[in-house]
């Protein structure tokens, strides 16, 4: 018990250091740059003992829930040693992951007001309601896509510069015929749709997998994934505004 | 009491915000793989916690940081603070707005820091790389990359320059850097582009870019408001892959000069021998 309080109260003081930058930068700006006094002190210092307590939790619960589920199903299934239900794995989490993503939620809202307003679609709740959703399914397609070519990359040990150069080929070029409108809202869709829970597991996804399977470097082979899940949600978008318009 | 609520409010969503993967993992953990999940308490347990951990952490946010982080980003971009006294902006000038750039670097540095997915990304990093990539050199390096790329996404915003002329230029120095850096790194910091932009960072990158785009005449909200997270998922990417470069090339000098200082002796030996 004693023990496990020690190790509690050192993740404490690591989470305080992590958000030490945060609180240096807004005292600056707020007394040195602007010069006014910090409003509700109170308030703001509760919600940091919460972002500081919430940080510890999430590390504390990654390295005992997030990381062994992601790397004993990585297992697993190597161990099966059925690729296609593997994919089929693959393209779930990040279809799954991505379609209730809240980030890219928003952003499909906005971006469906954006087009609205440029007059790209009608300017009635239905249309944009229709536009939002086709986007957020366009990402989400394009993320289950990105996992799922990531994931065979590591079965068959592709090299990741090539898909991945090719994959900005992809974008640069499709940027050159894609609707001008659509271009900012597609760069930042693949930004968006890495979550916080989503990034752990698919990270551990691939370190197990690449170590199940003989031959295979984690490091070389089993980052990645998250890569190519930014990566196609552009050139899946700017195919979108192209049927679209 | 109220915060209580809150907090159960914040729980909940997560918890549907996690409810797809729980069922994929679940569904697939029982269908296909039809074995019990191994240490099932202690994953249990660990699932628990990062959902009071991220509700914690999302509803302190909420409370703390970006009501001011916003506020900040708005008076800094508001046109009373940039030209002091003068009502209406006849003309700007891109060093007017010099205050928003260090802000933007700074925010960009520290939010990167406290960010979750990075901290677990860096975790296994080390882990996997058995300690030769040290995760808090990559978070600080990931850190330096945005705060790069969202000062140079303000500055775009300012002047009014195209983005794909910076995205393509980036890309451009990628592909460089791929070739000539050492290959263990390569798939670490294509990753590490896109786990910078979640929780923290976003929102308040988002309130600066629609506070710049919406005081700077010519400037649309809409559009020019987007696009401060694709430069905050580039510049990692060379960041990380700098740092790479730059500990090879240092590992690199040192092992030069033990080898002269070992060349020296042994000459000096075989004199002594001949002598």
């Amino acid at each position: 018990m004693n023990h496990q309080f020690l190790v509690f109260l050192k993740a404490l003081l690591g989470s305080c250091k992590d958000l030490l930058p945060i609180i240096l930068v807004i005292a600056f700006f707020q007394f040195a740059v602007l010069q006014q006094p910090m409003p509700n002190i109170g308030d703001i210092l509760i919600g940091l003992t919460l972002v500081v307590l919430g940080l510890t939790f999430f590390i504390y619960g990654l390295e005992m829930g997030l990381f062994p589920i992601g790397e004993s199903m990585a297992q697993a299934f190597a161990k099966k040693g059925s690729i296609s239900w593997l994919l089929t794995f693959a393209f779930c989490l990040g279809f799954g992951t991505t379609v209730a993503e809240p980030s890219l939620i928003a952003v499909a809202k906005e971006a469906a007001i954006v087009a609205a307003s440029g007059g790209v679609i009608s300017d009635t709740l239905e249309s944009q309601r229709s536009y939002a959703n086709g986007l957020r399914f366009t990402v989400a397609f394009a993320v289950g896509f990105a996992i799922v070519v990531g994931v065979l990359r590591i079965i068959r040990g592709w090299p990741i510069q090539y898909l991945i150069l090719g994959g900005y080929v992809v974008v640069v070029l499709m940027t050159i015929i894609a609707p001008s409108w659509i271009i900012g809202i597609a760069y930042d869709s693949g930004g968006v749709t890495t979550s916080t829970i989503t990034v752990p597991l698919v990270t551990a996804l691939g370190v197990g997998l690449a170590s199940a399977i003989k031959g295979r470097n984690p490091m070389i082979d089993g980052f990645g994934l998250i890569a190519f899940a930014s990566l196609t949600p552009m050139i899946f978008v700017m195919i979108y505004g192209m049927v679209i318009s | 009491m109220d915060l209580f609520f809150e907090f159960l409010t914040t729980l909940k969503n997560t918890v549907i915000d996690v409810l797809p993967i729980l069922s994929i993992i679940l569904g697939f953990q029982l269908l296909v793989i039809r074995k019990p999940i191994p240490h099932i308490k202690q994953v249990g347990y660990g699932f628990f916690y990062v959902l009071i951990g991220l509700a914690l952490f999302l509803l302190g946010l909420e409370k703390a940081l970006f009501p001011l982080g916003k506020m900040m980003a708005e008076q800094l971009t508001a046109p009373e603070f940039i030209h002091a006294g003068e009502h209406v902006l006849t003309s700007i000038h891109w060093s007017d707005y010099k205050w928003v750039y260090v802000f933007a670097a700074a925010i960009g540095f520290s939010t990167t820091i406290a960010e979750p997915s990075l901290i677990a990304v860096a975790i296994k990093a080390e882990e996997v790389s058995g300690g030769a990539i040290s995760a808090n050199s990559l978070r600080i390096s990931v850190a330096i990359g945005v705060a790069i790329g969202i000062a140079l996404g303000s500055y775009r915003i300012v002047v009014g320059h195209p983005i794909h002329y910076y995205i393509i230029a980036g890309y451009i120095v990628v592909v460089i850097q791929t070739f000539y850096c050492p290959k263990l790194i390569v798939p670490l910091a294509y990753d590490s582009g896109g786990v910078t932009t979640s929780t923290v960072t976003v929102p308040l990158v988002a309130a600066l870019g629609l506070g710049l785009a919406s005081t700077i005449p010519g400037r649309s909200p809409l559009i020019d408001g987007f696009g401060l997270i694709a430069f905050a998922s580039l510049f990692p990417i060379i960041a990380v892959m700098a740092y790479a470069q730059l500990t090879e090339a240092k590992a690199r000098r040192v092992e030069q000069k033990l080898e002269k200082r070992n060349r020296i002796k042994k000459d000096k030996q075989n004199k002594r021998n001949l002598n």
